[in-house]
């Protein structure tokens, strides 16, 4: 190849001047995952939707009186059973003769209560057995992982019904969300714990133990935070999730007592008349539906915002 | 780009009376993204003549290897060919169909990809996808036919009993040699041109250099011409005849490898083989020009000061490392185990205020042994001590009263700071776990550390996402020095960097170490890199140091034939650069 002569080709110099190394140029904005992942939010007309619905739901469990001034119970006239819509009651009458609008009204608190105590039991419990496992791996994970399974191996669901027949006598909210989170949690122990694995290895996190931090501080500050956002997006499903639980097994009637109000109890009461009235029946299944489906929309947005792969494929 | 580059070039291959392979004029590649199109290559002109070695030598976004994906049109999904020509044995390939771009795919231009771990498919027999590459190129169509080709292409690619290996697993095979069964894949269908794609970086120079060597012998014997897309401009110069500099998406300077690096032209090209540890002859010490705007290693490096090194002999010893042994338990199914020996019983010596490197290929032991100094990994036997303090039976809480004194410098850039704790936060961290200061005191101390590392203090509100590696690197070394250590311990903490960044770096480092009178142990296993940093060197080799000295006598006169092939492996060393 020497025979070929070859043309020395310099580019002529563009802006002049010595090359700039590695110089810092921030943008005007401040960027970091949760800010990412709000500016992403923010341009999703779903998220409001979403967003929306779950804010109406939440005021209405606070504050059902802002909604309805009908009480729920009191009102019943049997005269009214299965009664059509008619002036200030817009949803008609249950069988018992109440307004369903403000029994759903009213019902809303419970199923929030459910959703909110499941999550924070699940939380509880779920969190610190994946990443104790993960972490410090071992004997530990193998005991903790063990006990994880056998919660596992249990449909929680039928594990739910099972723990209310036996304390049939406490049905009340509290009871129902242990029983329901009590057995959900292993799921999220697993996704903890695969994601505290991940990032273990990391190297920040040896920098975080070789500049004096303890095992247990390292992981509480820097590997935890880092493992969140699946976890976000499991609890926000789940709180769908344990509201539908709730209302199933009211529906079976080992739920909340009949004097609660939930809509799963006032779908349960409305199956009886389905054919003659099939809108008491309805109207309280719609609510459920809604809520449930605002809770997942929310949580599947938030995993597409958190990934920025996810976000960069839209 | 201009015209008489174009008119020049066509001249001289009349001349010859040889029309080019391949022919690039104009190529533009856009990529699209969330934030707009991004031109990552924006008009570039070359040629490949039949038999060229040639050689696109760039930094990380240069569009080096959007080039060379380009001419066998396999772009990711969003980027496309926005303008330009590729003509390909006179036809020009960018309004090919899919079914005929394939058929010159491996037929015409074959292609040695980066990563040898990742592109065999682990589920399948080597010899099963070294059957399909013949299979494709319609080499052969019995079975027994492709089989014997593929044994015989598995031969060529240096793989001495082909037959047993063909039944293999890539698991089974070490780095080295799934980059030979990539290559023989690549030269499976003698194509007229091969493009390597950084085809060893993630090898051991030892092995790169073998494979490359191999490489050499079978393209030259099938007059392949070769197009090497490489970020080590030692390695381009001493493999290709015509080098290519990339930046930012043009070509900044072309010609022949002598002529470039003997008599640069382009500021870009200048910087860049200034700032080629390989190039170097000396150690770089601090205090370079102040504002100096080249980074000249080469030049720094030469100010020899024989009077520094004598008072570095006298120092004291700050880290005195005494038969050192780590022995590791690896399971063998549930409940067997092997011992495995991953150091074993050095002993080395830094002095206060010295650099010693620790150098070794991977699995030499040199990680292990540095976690073990920073207490990470206990030791299986042998003492540390650093600054008269024995590691060995030393409390927990004398650890912690320790590790103000001894900090650490990780490699990867991407990992080693905390994503959502913003740069301020990440620096003050060591400074909050040993209570020191209040909040104001400490957030003095986090600027003026951004000072000392050359970084804005501004972005001590930002977060780690909106930096470059080399930026995130510099922010580590903060981070380490908040404590006001006597010893860092670098553990390949500039192996991920680009070459100029690279270069920067070492020089804060160097600065940094006159400054505060800082101690290294520097690990890495880049010998080039080791030159212009280290005072003395240990080199390890499985487990053992097989040889230790100062810089300039492993470099001029190493004993130890594995040190001596360690030093000839270092790519460009067997170049006689000029000057």
């Amino acid at each position: 190849m020497s025979e070929r002569p070859m043309t020395h080709y310099v580019a002529p110099v563009g802006d002049g001047g010595p090359v700039e190394v590695d110089k810092v140029s921030l943008g005007s904005r401040r960027s970091n995952l949760w800010l990412d992942a709000w500016r992403d939010l923010r341009r999703r007309p779903l998220f409001y939707i979403a967003l929306a619905i779950v804010a109406v739901i939440l005021v209405a469990s606070f504050w059902p009186s802002l909604f309805t001034s009908v009480p729920p119970n009191n009102d019943c006239m049997l005269a009214n059973s299965n009664g059509a819509p008619e002036a200030g009651h817009p949803l008609g009458f249950t069988r018992q003769g109440c307004d369903v609008y403000s029994r759903i009204v009213w019902g809303a608190r419970t199923s929030m209560s459910v959703g909110v105590l499941v999550v924070i039991i699940t939380g509880a419990i779920g969190i610190p057995m994946g990443a104790l496992a993960g972490y410090y791996g071992g004997r530990l994970d193998s005991i903790l992982s063990r006990i994880g399974d056998v919660f596992f191996s249990v449909p929680y669901f039928l594990a739910a019904i099972v723990v209310m027949s036996v304390f049939s006598q406490y049905r009340n909210v509290v009871t129902i969300s242990f029983a329901i989170g009590g057995f959900a949690w292993a799921s999220l122990a697993r996704i903890v714990r695969a994601e505290v694995l991940r990032l273990k290895g990391l190297e920040y996190v040896t920098a975080s133990t070789a500049l004096g931090r303890s095992k247990l501080s390292t992981l509480v500050q820097h590997v935890l935070p880092n493992s969140l956002t699946p976890v976000i997006v499991f609890l926000t499903i789940a709180l769908g999730a344990a509201i539908v639980a709730e209302a199933s097994l009211s529906f079976l009637g080992i739920g909340l007592g009949s004097s609660t109000m939930s809509w799963g109890n006032d779908i349960s009461q409305a199956q009886q008349t389905i054919k003659t009235s099939p809108m008491a029946l309805f109207w309280p299944s719609l609510a459920l539906t809604v809520t449930v489906l605002a809770f997942i929309m929310l949580g599947e947005l938030v995993r597409d915002a958190l990934d920025p792969k996810a976000r960069a494929r839209r | 780009m201009s015209d008489s580059f174009q008119t020049q070039t066509s001249a001289a291959s009349t001349a010859v009376e040889d029309a080019p392979l391949v022919s690039v004029r104009g190529l533009e590649v856009a990529f699209r993204t969330q934030g707009g199109t991004v031109n990552a290559v924006r008009g570039v002109d070359f040629d490949i003549f039949p038999g060229e070695t040639v050689a696109i030598v760039g930094e990380s976004g240069s569009g080096k290897s959007t080039t060379a994906t380009a001419l066998i049109n396999l772009l990711p999904g969003n980027g496309t060919i926005a303008a330009g020509s590729i003509m390909v044995d006179g036809k020009d390939i960018t309004r090919f169909s899919q079914r005929q771009m394939a058929a010159i795919r491996g037929g015409v231009i074959g292609y040695v990809p980066q990563d040898p771990m990742s592109n065999l498919n682990p589920v399948w027999s080597v010899g099963f996808q070294v059957e399909e590459a013949v299979r494709a190129n319609g080499l052969a169509t019995h079975r027994k036919d492709v089989k014997a080709r593929a044994i015989e292409v598995l031969k060529q690619a240096g793989l001495g009993d082909a037959e047993r290996r063909m039944q293999q697993f890539p698991h089974q095979f070490s780095g080295g040699m799934r980059q030979r069964v990539l290559i023989g894949i690549g030269l499976a269908a003698d194509p007229k041109l091969l493009i390597a794609d950084e085809p060893t970086s993630a090898l051991d120079v030892t092995v790169q250099k073998t494979i490359l060597d191999h490489l050499e012998t079978l393209t030259r014997e099938k007059n392949t011409a070769v197009l090497f897309i490489t970020h080590d401009l030692g390695l381009a110069a001493e493999r290709a005849s015509k080098l290519i500099v990339m930046h930012r998406g043009r070509i900044v300077e072309a010609g022949a490898s002598v002529d470039i690096l003997t008599n640069p032209q382009h500021p870009y090209t200048q910087t860049l083989i200034a700032a080629a540890p390989s190039l170097a002859s000396r150690r770089i010490r601090g205090m370079a020009a102040p504002g100096a705007p080249v980074l000249d290693v080469a030049a720094l490096a030469a100010e020899h000061n024989p009077d520094h090194e004598r008072e570095l002999q006298e120092a004291p010893v700050t880290i005195d490392v005494k038969d050192l042994t780590k022995v590791f338990a690896i399971r063998r199914g549930s409940f067997r185990s092997e011992p495995l020996t991953a150091v074993d019983k050095i002993s080395f010596q830094v002095r206060k205020g010295s650099t010693l490197a620790l150098v070794g290929e991977s699995g030499s032991g040199k990680t292990t042994a540095a976690r073990m100094v920073l207490g990470l990994e206990p030791p299986t036997d042998g003492d540390i001590f650093v600054g008269g303090v024995n590691l060995n039976g030393l409390s927990s809480r004398g650890l912690f009263d320790l590790r103000r004194r001894m900090q650490p410098v990780f490699q990867d850039p991407y990992s080693s700071l905390d994503p959502q704790r913003s740069i301020g936060a990440a620096i003050a961290e060591p400074m909050k776990v040993h209570g020191i200061g209040d909040r104001e005191a400490r957030s003095a101390r986090v600027r003026e550390l951004l000072d000392q590392v050359s970084l804005p203090q501004s972005i001590a509100e930002r977060y780690p996402n909106e930096l470059s590696g080399g930026q995130r690197q510099r922010v580590a070394i903060a981070r380490a020095l908040a404590l006001k250590p006597e010893v860092v311990v670098l553990d390949e903490a500039v192996s991920a960097l680009d070459v100029l960044v690279q270069a920067q770096v070492l020089q804060l480092l160097a600065d940094l170490q006159d400054e505060l009178g800082l101690t290294y142990l520097f690990i890495t296993h880049d010998l080039a890199v080791v030159r212009v940093v280290a005072d003395e060197v240990a080199v390890m080799e499985a487990g053992r140091i097989v040889e230790t000295g100062t810089s300039d006598q492993i470099f001029e006169n190493a004993q130890q034939p594995y040190t001596q092939r360690l030093l000839d492996a270092i790519p460009g060393s067997g170049i006689d650069w000029g000057n």
